[in-house]
């Protein structure tokens, strides 16, 4: 029993219990999220507009903190640690503007990694390599206001792997991406070997990348298993406002 | 959320009878009132009295948390700062003297100063007041419809309207800057102060570039459905007896109070 435990630990990448948070003006967000991802799974996020996804996304690093459990590679959260998770967790913001606030590439990617206390020659080689990994390289003395929509959300990815976080936590990274952006992102998401949960809309797209789905909506999660299953229930995909097209 | 919500917004519903009256009576008070305030001689506390008494009516009849209007009006408080060199070099009869500068405080001093105090606090109150019974853009019409220049209505209308959203957009900056704000176990985090200035003057940079060029795409969408420079709106509200009866009589209240401290 204990061993199971240690075991179930370790391999948990992610796990909340009974989530709930209310926004300061009243809106109950999250009813009591329950959730365990394992270690390197990949996970999409599904739910209609206002389900709670984003929300669910901002407490993986603290950001926003509610009533409830949640651990992180087997450590609790708590207002004494959020820092260190922040490291752990890669937050990426739906609208890349929000997240790169830096006046040229090489600044933004650099600022987890200066933030860190890190020194000079491995900054260097973070941003070289986050960069690389997303297929930017050479772009660092660029502004990022001047890059295309697909671009600049690959260099928001870039922006939390210079942190090497064991987890990426992705909000609609698929949203307003015309086809072959979409596609370029999606092979770099596959190519990554992080854990990862996805929120999206984009039903199609999680066919190819992830192998099981997580749907929310009104601040629950009211399906959870494999993506085929849930992609094939169409009379659970309509009462959540989804539908495959 | 939005924390635009909660830091700009300044009504405060209610259902009080200084939250139903007209809007622009309300504003054309407050107007009127403040020249009052601003115009009573100094040091005419009888005449501050009596003018306050109606504020100390309006104030409690709009059943607004005394704390609130208390926290609001601190607005004055920088006031205070400007006014206090009146309090040494006014001459008249010495209070005190400040020993090491050899700056004389006089008693004509003390006055102007507690005067310039009164008289902005009374004004600053008069506009929480006014500001938390009645609706942003209740007010906004209010000012149209008395004449205020349209550029400046819309300005401040616009103002308004998008405060909201830039605030939303700097949370979200924010938020994005904490979750790349990590520590490390055994190592000192943050970066320098020097850096960390810089970072977040980027952002307000940003910030700026952003509320400028949102600003275009509005004025192109504005135009794009024929926008003039007049904000018109649908609904036209009428003048009611009472309400001028109201406004007669304290127009000729407060501008009693102002004969009666000059004469």
């Amino acid at each position: 029993m204990h061993a199971t435990k240690a075991r179930a630990a370790v391999d948990t990448a992610i796990g909340i219990a009974d989530l709930r948070f209310a926004y300061p003006d009243g809106v109950q967000a999250l009813r009591g999220v329950d959730l365990t991802i394992a270690n390197g799974e990949k996970v999409a996020l599904l739910g209609p507009n206002g389900a709670g996804k984003t929300t669910l996304l901002l407490h993986l690093n603290g950001i926003l903190r509610g009533k409830g459990d949640i651990r992180i590679m087997g450590r609790r959260l708590n207002n004494g640690n959020l820092k260190h998770f922040r490291a752990q967790v890669g937050l990426v913001f739906e609208n890349p503007d929000d997240q790169l606030f830096s006046p040229t590439v090489f600044d933004d990617v650099a600022f987890g990694p200066i933030h860190m206390g890190l020194p000079k020659d491995e900054v260097l080689e973070r941003v070289r390599l986050a960069l690389a990994q997303v297929g930017m390289a050479g772009f660092e003395e660029r502004l990022p206001h001047h890059l295309s929509l697909g671009q600049k959300k690959r260099i928001a990815i870039a922006t939390v792997l210079s942190m090497s976080p064991a987890i990426l936590a992705l909000d609609e990274p698929f949203s307003s991406l015309d086809p072959s952006a979409r596609r370029e992102l999606i092979h770099l998401l596959q190519a990554l070997p992080q854990t990862m949960i996805v929120s999206t809309h984009h039903i199609p797209l999680i066919r190819h990348l992830f192998p099981r789905t997580v749907v929310m909506d009104d601040g629950r999660v009211v399906a959870d298993g494999e993506t085929e299953a849930i992609l094939a229930d169409a009379a659970l995909l309509e009462a959540h406002g989804l539908e495959i097209f | 959320m939005s924390i635009g919500v909660r830091f700009i917004e300044r009504y405060q519903a209610g259902s009080s009878l200084v939250h139903s009256a007209d809007a622009r009576l309300k504003l054309l008070l407050t107007v009127a009132y403040i020249f009052a305030v601003t115009l009573t001689p100094v040091g005419h506390w009888l005449a501050f009295g009596l003018l306050a008494a109606p504020l100390a009516i309006a104030a409690a009849a709009s059943r607004l948390p005394a704390l609130l209007i208390l926290r609001r009006s601190a607005l004055a408080l920088p006031f205070i700062v400007v006014a206090v060199p009146l309090l040494f070099t006014k001459e008249g009869d010495t209070l005190f003297t400040l020993q090491p500068f050899g700056w004389t405080a006089s008693e004509e001093g003390l006055t102007a100063v507690l005067t310039i105090l009164t008289k902005s606090w009374l004004s600053v109150v008069a506009a929480v007041v006014l500001t938390a019974t009645t609706p942003a853009l209740e007010l906004l019409r209010a000012m149209r419809a008395l004449g205020v220049p349209r550029i400046l209505v819309a300005t401040v209308s616009f103002m308004y309207r998008y405060l909201f959203v830039i605030a939303d957009e700097a949370q979200r900056l924010l938020r994005a800057r904490d979750s790349r704000s990590a520590r490390l176990e055994g190592r000192r985090c943050g970066g320098s102060v020097w850096w960390r200035a810089r970072v977040l003057g980027h952002m307000v940079g940003s910030l700026f570039l952003r509320s400028y060029e949102r600003s275009e795409r509005v004025y192109a969408a504005m135009q794009a459905r024929g926008y003039d420079g007049e904000m018109r709106f649908l609904r036209d509200s009428v003048w009611r007896l009472t309400e001028i009866v109201v406004a007669v009589a304290l127009v000729l209240y407060v501008t009693g109070v102002q004969v009666y401290a000059r004469y």
